[in-house]
């Protein structure tokens, strides 16, 4: 069923394939995705079924921190495409410093969730709290979601800071270079994921009440 | 340059790379070896599993204790089904057939992602040790059932974080394994090869591959919800708390029924494959084969909640999902019809591995009637949770799936290690196999229908009958099993030594490689221009008449 072409060396087996590897990570995001869609359908559910306690829930949650981590993240997505068309242009220090920028506002981002949950565990809201069994059933759903829906977008963010600081030493070394870049796109498009999902999370669990 | 070549030009078993030994293997990025790491991996999970089993049944065959106590009994049956399922089954062909053969049989030099490819084995490894280690920790072995019901399998005190844990590391990597599937498929097939001249196995592992990576996510967050549930009481599933339980059967199912079609789709290509080779015929309907992968894909993800006709539904959603169960059968059948309307006015050849492709139509046709059975709602009432749905799964999964694996191990066993197992007792050990299997699981569906449920650990008297003969069927079914394995094995050092590239007069690419393949497979790059069943025998018989009318 085959005839022969050209034979092939180790050179041929050190194959490259930019489109492939973008392929890999938007099937990887796709399965990002559902991981949350699962935690969202489980919200949609129970929304739907404890509307007014969800929206009485929501009050407790201050809008401010909430919007004010929304900026933080778009705005890092922002420097993170700066710092993938820099490596284009082939101005590498311009990448270097952009690339640190998006990993000081997760910083701060996370810096930010961090005093936002120490507000609400002092104010004994967390799951299994005494204060919180106290309140309505619709309330105890909405703050477990809560936890663990931003819980587990912290441990994303987490994760998306240690590939960023992967990819800045690979730029720092000239491993990614204006020629080779694709791994730097394929850690921006995870962290625009990170992104997509907070800009989710951030209506649903702020802006309902 | 030229003696770096002459290196890769050997045989991937002698390849020396940067490590030898053992490190040689279980860092090679080579997607042959990984397969045989998986190989290796997946016989010793399936022994530790076919104890299990052994062990149940014969606990089984007198009512009342016989050697285990009820909650050994009980964790026996966890282990055995998230080892079974987890660690064998789901594995079995596309992390080791699929590796070895998809690059080649598509002409390709490896996977998309081989560095990612052993990822997905560490993780499979350390899924898989974590699922023993959930054993032996104090707390005593998780005994909820592979399904992890709630509220039981919050409320139990026994480890069921870490086998919890180990089922989402296992996802994990199945995940990584599909990923790297798609985009292999989509990026490296060999010039010429187009989609409709894939061979039928890349095709069921392409569809396979994308329901890994579509549904495997949905169990991961599920798992992880009773992990949180567990730990912290969120209340996701707990009615205190305002929570659904039946919400966690519907996320689990959303998985775990399209996961049987991850189990069953590639033991369906690997007869595919075997079919034509061995009746020497093109493959009758290849596309309706090669859609009806893909068709059944897409439906069997659309009929999860068959598995909860009396969890409490609405009679409209009990319809809807009764009817498209009922559509899943169409393109098995489909199937099943094609490879038969193949075999007919073949030349067939009754070598080993066409034995287990013709066991495994046979055996899955019977659990896939009566899985239609099952899909009926008022039949279903009755036989929900007896033995008739074990019965009906391990014709699926063993008689379909099993015999695939057994199938694929005979077919490509010469190609993957160049040498020749015994084919008199690799066939004495198939009938074996075949009778003991029969004897194991026939009876459960009669019990099953007269009221025996499943997972008891003891049971009524007028059920011993049927209990004893499924005990004997296991001992039967064990032997075949050793007949198989020991021929299998002992063919790696005593067996005849294969060099030809084409031992079963196979058309599809991996039969034109050195036996065994070098390790950048080929020994030049193949160019494809037919299709992957058309056979020399109609090629050289149209080349004489052409001579003749000269």
């Amino acid at each position: 069923m085959s005839t022969t072409s050209s034979a092939p060396g180790v050179e041929t087996h050190v194959h490259r394939d930019d489109e492939g590897s973008r392929l890999g990570m938007w099937l990887f995001l796709f399965t990002e995705l559902l991981l949350f869609g699962g935690m969202f359908l489980v919200y949609a559910v129970y929304k739907f079924t404890y509307t007014e306690q969800f929206h009485l829930a929501a009050k407790e949650l201050n809008t401010l921190f909430g919007a004010l981590n929304t900026i933080i993240l778009l705005t890092s997505s922002l420097t993170m495409v700066l710092a993938i068309v820099a490596i284009k242009r082939g101005q590498k220090y311009l990448s270097l410093f952009f690339q640190l920028m998006t990993l000081a506002m997760a910083v701060g981002f996370l810096v930010n969730k961090y005093f936002e949950w120490m507000a609400k565990i002092s104010h004994g809201i967390y799951p299994g709290s005494e204060q919180l069994l106290e309140k309505s059933n619709g309330e105890i759903l909405f703050f477990g979601l809560y936890y663990v829906m931003t819980g587990l977008h912290g441990l994303h963010i987490v994760i998306g800071m240690a590939v960023i600081a992967y990819m800045t030493w690979f730029t720092w070394k000239d491993k990614i270079n204006q020629d080779q870049y694709v791994r730097l796109e394929s850690a921006g498009l995870y962290w625009h994921l990170v992104d997509i999902i907070w800009i989710f999370l951030f209506p649903l669990f702020y802006l309902i009440s | 340059m030229s003696s770096t070549t002459n290196d890769v030009n050997v045989s991937y078993l002698d390849y020396k790379g940067k490590h030898s030994g053992l490190l040689g293997w279980i860092l090679s990025v080579d997607h042959k070896r990984i397969g045989i790491l998986y190989l290796i991996s997946m016989m010793v999970f399936f022994a530790v599993g076919v104890t299990f089993g052994f062990l149940m049944r014969l606990e089984l065959i007198a009512p009342g204790r016989t050697i285990i106590d009820p909650q050994t009994y009980n964790s026996f049956f966890t282990l055995h089904g998230i080892i079974m399922i987890f660690l064998f089954i789901i594995p079995g062909l596309p992390a080791v057939f699929g590796n070895f053969f998809l690059p080649i049989m598509i002409g390709a030099a490896d996977v998309a992602f081989p560095r990612l490819n052993l990822l997905s084995w560490w993780l499979f490894v350390i899924g898989g040790l974590l699922a023993v280690t959930s054993v032996f920790l104090p707390g005593g072995a998780p005994d909820t059932g592979w399904t992890f019901y709630i509220p039981y399998s919050v409320r139990t005190t026994t480890n069921v974080i870490p086998a919890l844990m180990a089922a989402f590391i296992l996802g994990f990597s199945s995940i990584l394994t599909g990923l790297n599937f798609v985009v292999t498929v989509h990026r490296l097939r060999a010039p010429g090869m187009t989609f409709f001249k894939m061979p039928l196995f890349i095709w069921s592992l392409y569809s396979t591959a994308w329901i890994q990576v579509l549904a495997t996510p949905i169990i991961g967050i599920t798992l992880l919800l009773v992990v949180a549930e567990r730990t912290l009481s969120i209340g996701i599933f707990d009615p205190a708390l305002g929570g659904d339980p039946v919400l966690f059967q519907h996320l689990f199912w959303i998985y775990s029924h399209p996961a049987v079609y991850i189990m069953i789709i590639p033991a369906m290509g690997v007869v595919s494959e075997i079919i034509p080779v061995f009746s020497q015929r093109t493959i009758f309907g290849y596309k309706f084969i090669a859609f009806s992968s893909v068709a059944i894909a897409f439906l069997g993800s659309l009929v999860w909640a068959h598995h909860m006709f009396t969890a409490g539904m609405s009679g409209v959603a009990m319809i809807a999902f009764s009817v498209l169960t009922f559509l899943v059968s169409i393109p098995s059948a489909i199937k099943v019809f094609n490879w038969v309307a193949t075999l007919y006015k073949g030349s067939i050849i009754t070598d080993p591995p066409l034995l287990y492709a013709l066991g495994f139509i046979f055996l899955f046709s019977i659990g896939g009637f009566t899985g239609l059975i099952q899909g009926a709602l008022s039949v279903n009432l009755h036989i929900h949770d007896t033995s008739f749905i074990v019965a009906h799964f391990h014709y699926v999964m063993f008689g379909g799936t099993g015999f695939g694996i057994f199938a694929a191990m005979h077919y490509w066993w010469p190609k993957m290690f160049g040498r020749m197992y015994n084919k008199l007792i690799a066939k004495t050990g198939f009938w074996v196999l075949f009778v003991g299997f029969n004897l194991l699981y026939f009876p459960m569906f009669v019990m099953g229908w007269l009221g025996m449920p499943r997972r008891y650990y003891d049971y009524l008297p007028e059920f011993q009958i049927y209990h004893m003969l499924s005990t004997v069927g296991s001992w039967i079914l064990i032997t075949g099993l050793l007949i198989m394995f020991i021929n299998l094995f002992n063919a790696l050092r005593n067996g005849k030594k294969v060099t030809e590239e084409n031992s079963w007069g196979g058309e599809t690419l991996e039969w034109s490689t050195p036996t065994p393949p070098y390790l950048f497979n080929f020994k030049e790059a193949p160019t494809v221009e037919s299709g992957p069943y058309e056979y020399k025998r109609n090629e050289v018989s149209e080349t004489e008449v052409k001579e003749e009318k000269v």
